[in-house]
């Protein structure tokens, strides 16, 4: 039963990512994207991973996808990659060099350094256990997220106000 | 269970398909959301690690990736309309200079 739904969500979760990067109108490849977060976050609860799911829906499903939608109707709607590519040979080159990094990683994976033994069966997993990390062990880190937030806002902030005035 | 190899495999192939992205288009806006593509494949090998060893670590850090990809968006998007009101078009082949 797992196994039928893991493989559902990694047909959904590939079949959009590769929707993503070849369908050619950029508000089909944002809404993609959208179906690729949500298969993710469908994953992350399969891995037990509750409060990442919700903030995976919430952070990249909700926020980030809006902003990209966001995005492209600011720029010109439905404008597509225009004239012949300059750099053809190129493109066809990307693809094996793709491949080449799939294999790659795919062979390490394989490799005795992930043969770990299975994991000690326990509740160490999501819920309180991290939420204690992050505010123990993580505090700094986290504390630095929350300036880099406010860092990016007035960042954003100044550079499109330049731009109206 | 599903073994958590097969999670990090998923992983490794949603991180190529999204450096496929970053090189065959043209498009700037395809480009950041292949870079997406990237950073959630990560997180996923992520939180795949941290169920395998059992321990809440793997979780703590995709947070923090996302955190980092939630900025990097907003200013990403922000130089990519900055950049369009300028130019009037939007591909990275035409952007080789740093000149306004």
């Amino acid at each position: 039963m797992q196994y039928a739904g893991f493989l559902f969500l990694a047909f959904l979760v590939g079949g959009s990512a590769l929707g993503v990067i070849l369908i050619r109108n950029p508000i089909h490849a944002a809404l993609f994207l959208t179906i690729n977060l949500a298969g993710v976050a469908a994953l992350y609860l399969m891995l037990q991973a509750q409060f990442l799911a919700l903030v995976q829906v919430i952070v990249y499903a909700g926020a980030i996808a809006v902003l990209f939608v966001f995005a492209i109707m600011v720029l010109i709607p439905g404008k597509e990659e225009t004239g012949p590519d300059p750099l053809r040979a190129q493109r066809w080159l990307a693809v094996p060099l793709a491949g080449v990094l799939l294999l790659e990683m795919l062979l390490i994976l394989r490799s005795t350094a992930f043969q770990a033994p299975p994991r000690a069966v326990g509740p160490a997993m999501g819920g309180e256990p991290l939420y204690r990390l992050l505010l123990t062990d993580f505090l700094f880190p986290f504390e630095v997220t929350s300036v880099l937030l406010l860092t990016a806002l007035v960042g954003v902030m100044a550079m499109t106000r330049r731009k109206v005035s | 269970m599903v073994p958590e190899s097969y999670y990090v495999a998923l992983s490794a192939g949603l991180f190529a398909v999204g450096v496929l992205g970053v090189l065959i288009r043209r498009d700037p806006l395809i480009i950041f959301m292949s870079i997406e593509l990237m950073l959630n494949a990560a997180n996923l090998a992520l939180v795949a690690f941290g169920n395998r060893h059992g321990t809440p670590e793997g979780q703590a850090l995709a947070l923090f990736v996302m955190a980092v990809a939630a900025a990097e968006v907003a200013v990403g998007l922000a130089i990519i309309v900055a950049i369009f009101q300028l130019r009037r078009r939007l591909s990275v082949d035409e952007l080789s200079v740093m000149r306004g």
